[in-house]
């Protein structure tokens, strides 16, 4: 038996490791690895030659040095030589140091080349393999070019040692994944599938993982590989426990590779010859008969061996989707695991069970285990256990069962795990919607969702309940009615707020006829939860407020008695207090008619795809929600939407939803708004002194940086004061803009001779703002040059009699005029290579201002202008891009990269241009943005 | 959130790592590139995720995008970290296969075993996984392998 003693061959060493180990403290370690480093460098600067022996030793020391932690910045050359050496165990540990320290100096790399090189011509299976695993570990590009036109070669080689060809078919495996522009098949393809026919098992597991994955990436080259693969496990699902000897595994046979074999056959649609599909259903069923048979040994390596098999076959069975025999077997299969002792396995079948819920062959026999399912939601230990129960629950239900799992989830959610509660909720939110058949129970639901789990419902979900109860007028009595009982609890979420004032707001009138819910009894329910709430909910409760006015008249004298209090009309919120002022002034200026017509009830909302649907689709990742599902989600959700049409874009339907919930406040303030300029208001509303404008007025105002939030973002809010608001709407294209700017008068007072002077040119702007109103001004650019510096904006006007004064920068920003460019990593390091004169590049490091979000980076970048390149830089966590700024005078062609140090928290960001003066310019802009 | 993702179909296990209870790596092996912090940082995270689990749990757990399989060998846990649809039971028992010949070519091996012979286990690692996918499942092959290359000077 082949055994080693500790840290035979290089006494030193051990030594070494021991002192380590017995050192008391962490200073008396670093004391000791110092005093080792120092004595290291010594002998290598040392006059006499070390012998390998010695090197190899040393270098084995800062190797272990370095993977206790600490760094070493030296041995790199000694490393290198070791691998000329023609020892083994010199060589070895040469190639070892390189693969766990390898860095990107180029110098050496050119020498590991070509060490690499000769040992892989060197013939010598041993130093073969060595080279080969060097290169599988570091899998550098430089690497790539150099031998990736060699190692085919190598692989199909007919005096190929079998260790090599394994070695060699992984690693051509690991160039393909970083370099696949260099690894070119072509003429080598047929030869690589044929090593499926290898009669060596470990050479067609190794080439397998290869061939799965070049057969991804080009299905029809490879897919001879199909009838290849099934012959190869036909042979292994049929012979005797014994036959594969070396390959056998507590009495399963290969069980590794025949997953592999399973799992590339999942790369393709069923076999088309029927003679290979039969040959594949065969071996299938052989599969399922020996799950049932006895098993050949109690251990449990033997039943995992085998089941690793039967779940990679039902997954198969799965993908193909067209065997009802089969399917409707693996689903018995796993049922028969729901109930197994082993947590692993009620963990795989529940796992398994969920995507054959989703195959309409296999859906009723899945649905036949629901009280099992439902014991284990309830009974499980482990939570990922329980998380797979109730992501089965979901997918096994229907019609039928939706009453049942909805309660069952409702009920679990009670003492449900922290981590898992929101997804919960927005999956019964789903269920209750989809098969919901009398929408009162669809209300009950939600409210009780809310009620239950008020913190984990998202606005998407209160959101949507509004939507259909606007929708569907048979079920507005009954969820004010609901909503109005459930608003009589004591302790009510914050959610059941926003929903009851909502829905009392619109359809409180339905129920008013009961005494016990008259107007005001309704207000006074409403507004006990006023002060416990936050501000947009109050917000929300106002616009309620001012709806009550409409539809009950008798209501008007309490609700202005509110709106009249200093808590609103004087809060010190800004938008608290303008609603409180607006609505007030509307109640008691307009008619009943004006009132009834700014006040009617909402609109339908125009159908689309459920916010919540793209919410768990979000939140689980695309692909996470079956193809299977979405499609049923149409069909189901258009029946329940009265069939309109759907967005097809779930990202942009879902923000659409939940804008047009919002559009309920802002729908009515625009037709306030308008309200406001009808004629017969106007001399009202012009009176200076109005009681509810007590604004401080600031004279001269010089807001020059503001300008720096519009980097990445063309439309919003340049400018906002009590009087003033200034809105911003840009659009670009190559060295042209235009930008729309709208000031709206915040008061209820015209603002007088009103005058905007850029100090470039520009069209005049009316001269009169009535109160309330907004007026609008164009303004074309050109960039003609690169710059630094924006325009200057100059607004003039006179608000009672006071003249007001304001300076801004217009946000326009060198970037607005990029226009984005794809390029491959290649492309984009050859350019920035290019691109190396010391004054083309500018570079900060700065501490990050906002948290280190990567969606909000990425979406930040997309603002910029520049394209965001995937998969170009080989650390994942950084972002590059690229563009062309568009002048009239030039084009300048730019690359950023930004590395963000999460741990840190600090940014490194780097641009490079053709021009010096952008590259400055990018830079200082961008650092402001993170 | 870091993302581990190469590319979205070729699933490789992105890392292997031995840890002992006290959270002490007695191997990390990596499979894609990460910079120093991450690295330890991951070490970090899969020790806190593994060590809390009692033995009733299954062998799997969620991480990040991704699952970690293990499995504890007295103080020693392995850990294979691989894609959420991948195989969870052949890289279990890929896991015990790995042990089972760690413990051959160490003679019954513990801890101190990889710790005075860290050089070799790699060796025993390139042996069986490479590339981040496996590339040799028998015993004898690999032992025999192990053997020829002890003999050699």
């Amino acid at each position: 038996m082949p055994a080693v003693s500790k840290g035979d061959g290089m006494r030193g060493l051990a030594v070494f490791i021991s002192d380590i180990r017995n050192c008391k403290s962490k200073e008396a370690e670093i004391k000791r690895i110092n005093k080792e480093l120092a004595n290291i460098r010594s002998k290598f600067k040392g006059d006499k030659a070390l012998d390998g022996y010695s090197k190899k030793k040393y270098v084995c020391k800062l190797l272990f040095i370095f993977l206790l932690g600490h760094d070493i910045d030296f041995g790199h050359m000694e490393a290198v030589n070791l691998l000329s050496s023609n020892k083994y165990t010199e060589k070895q540990i040469g190639y070892l140091f390189i693969s766990v320290l390898v860095n990107s100096n180029s110098e050496l790399i050119r020498l590991i080349n070509n060490a690499i090189k000769n040992d892989l011509s060197s013939r010598n299976p041993t130093f073969m393999c060595l080279a080969l695993h060097c290169i599988a570990n570091v899998g550098s590009r430089e690497m790539a070019e150099a031998f990736a036109g060699e190692i085919p070669r190598i692989l199909v080689a007919g005096d190929t040692m079998d260790s090599v060809k394994q070695s060699a078919a992984l690693c051509l495996l690991r160039l393909y994944k970083t370099s696949p522009d260099l690894v070119l098949m072509g003429e080598w393809t047929s030869r690589v599938v044929h090593l499926l026919n290898d009669q060596h098992m470990g050479v067609v597991t190794a080439a397998i993982s290869l061939i799965t994955c070049l057969s991804q990436k080009n299905p029809d080259e490879f897919k001879t590989c199909v009838s290849l693969a099934v012959s190869r496990l036909s042979r292994i699902v049929s012979s005797a426990s014994t036959d594969l000897q070396d390959y056998t595994y507590y009495f399963v046979p290969a069980p590794w590779l025949s997953c592999k074999l399973l799992r590339l056959l999942q790369c393709y649609p069923p076999p088309e010859d029927g003679a290979v599909k039969g040959r594949l259903v065969e071996c299938l069923e052989t599969i399922l008969n020996k799950a049932q048979e006895p098993p050949k040994s109690k251990k449990v390596q033997h039943s995992n061996a085998k089941n690793a098999i039967l779940f990679e076959a039902i997954s198969l069975i799965i993908h193909y989707d067209s065997e009802p025999n089969l399917l409707v077997r693996a689903c018995n299969q796993l049922g028969q695991f729901l109930q197994h002792r082993e947590t692993n396995l009620r963990y795989l079948a529940l796992e398994s069970m969920c995507t054959l819920a989703s195959s309409e062959f296999s859906h009723e026999a899945v649905k036949t285990h629901i009280e099992t399912v439902i014991n284990a939601l309830k009974t499980e230990r482990d939570v990922s256990v329980r998380q797979r129960a109730a992501d089965l629950l979901y997918a096994m239900c229907d019609r039928s069962n939706a009453k049942q799992i909805v309660a069952e989830m409702l009920s679990y959610l009670e003492t449900a795990d922290y981590s898992i509660r929101e997804e919960m909720v927005l999956k019964v939110a789903i269920l209750a919607e989809k098969y919901a058949v009398d929408y009162s129970w669809y209300v009950d639901t939600i409210l009780n969702l809310i009620r239950i789990a008020g913190d984990y419902v998202s606005e998407e979900v209160w959101y949507r309940v509004i939507q259909i109860v606007i929708n569907r007028d048979d079920v507005q009595g009954y969820a004010a009615k609901t909503v109005f009982e459930a608003l009589q609890a004591p302790a009510c979420h914050e959610n059941m707020v926003k929903v009851g004032g909502y829905i009392l707001g619109e359809f409180g009138n339905l129920i008013a006829g009961d005494p016990r819910s008259s107007p005001l009894v309704q207000f006074n329910l409403l507004h006990s939860k006023f002060h416990l709430c936050s501000v947009p909910t109050r917000a929300l409760l106002l616009s309620a407020y001012i709806k009550f006015i409409n539809l009950f008249p008798e209501t008007k004298s309490t609700i202005q008695e509110v709106l009249r209090s200093d808590s609103q009309i004087r809060n010190s919120d800004v938008e608290l207090q303008q609603r409180a002022v607006e609505y007030l002034k509307l109640s008691s200026i307009a008619s009943t008619d004006v009132l009834a017509t700014v006040l009617e009830e909402m609109p339908p909302f125009p159908e689309r795809e459920s916010s919540i649907l793209a919410k768990l689709k979000k939140k689980k990742g695309p692909g996470a929600v079956s193809v299977n599902e979405l499609e049923e989600g149409k069909r189901e959700g258009g029946e329940l939407n009265g069939g309109g049409e759907r967005g097809d874009n779930s990202a942009i339907a879902a923000s659409n939803a939940v804008r047009d919930t919002n559009k309920y406040e802002k729908h009515c303030f625009e037709i306030f708004i308008s309200a406001l300029q009808l004629k017969s208001w106007g001399s009202g509303f012009a009176t200076p002194g109005c009681p509810c404008m007590f604004v401080c007025l600031t004279h001269t105002h010089t807001l020059l940086s503001l300008a720096l939030r519009f980097v990445c973002k063309n439309n919003g809010v340049l400018f906002e004061n009590q009087l003033l608001q200034i809105g911003i709407k840009s659009e670009y294209r190559q060295n042209l803009g235009r930008m729309y700017l709208f000031y709206g008068n915040k008061t209820s007072v015209q603002f007088i001779t009103f005058t905007t002077t850029l100090n470039v040119q520009s069209k005049p702007v009316e001269p009169l703002i009535e109160g309330g109103a907004q007026v609008q001004q164009v303004i074309n650019i050109e960039c003609l040059t690169d710059f630094s510096d924006a325009p200057l904006l100059n607004i003039k006007f006179r608000y009672g009699g006071a003249l007001q004064n304001l300076t801004l920068k217009l946000p326009v920003t060198i970037n607005k005029f990029f226009q984005p460019t794809e390029m491959a990593s290649h492309d984009f390091f050859q350019r920035w290579k290019q691109l190396s004169l010391p004054q083309q590049e500018a570079q900060k490091i700065f501490k990050a201002n906002h948290a280190m979000d990567t969606e909000v980076l990425k979406a930040k970048l997309l603002g910029l202008g520049m394209a965001l390149l995937e998969n170009v830089d080989p650390n994942p966590e950084n972002f590059v891009c690229a563009g062309v700024i568009q002048t009239k005078a030039q084009q300048v062609g730019s690359l950023l990269r930004l590395e963000p140090n999460a741990q840190a928290q600090m940014y490194r960001l780097t641009v490079r241009s053709s021009k010096d003066t952008v590259s400055k310019r990018l830079c200082e802009l961008l650092a402001e943005q993170f | 959130v870091l993302s581990l993702t190469v590319q979205p179909r070729c699933k490789i296990i992105r890392f292997i790592l031995i840890q002992n209870r006290a959270g002490k790596t007695r191997l990390a092996k990596w499979y894609m590139q990460f910079d120093d912090d991450e690295k330890q940082k991951l070490i970090e995270e899969v020790h806190a995720v593994v060590t809390v689990r009692d033995a009733k749990h299954t062998n799997f757990v969620e991480f990040r995008n991704f699952k970690i399989i293990y499995r504890r060998y007295a103080g020693l846990y392995f850990c294979i970290c691989v894609d959420v649809t991948d195989n969870n039971l052949a890289y279990l028992e890929a896991i015990h296969n790995f042990v089972e010949v760690l413990n051959e070519y160490f003679h019954n091996v513990c801890e101190l075993d990889l710790v005075f012979n860290f050089y070799k286990v790699y060796t025993v690692v390139d042996e069986m996984f490479l590339a981040g996918e496996i590339r040799e499942t028998s015993q004898t092959k690999v032992l025999k392998q192990l053997l020829m290359l002890q003999s050699l000077e």
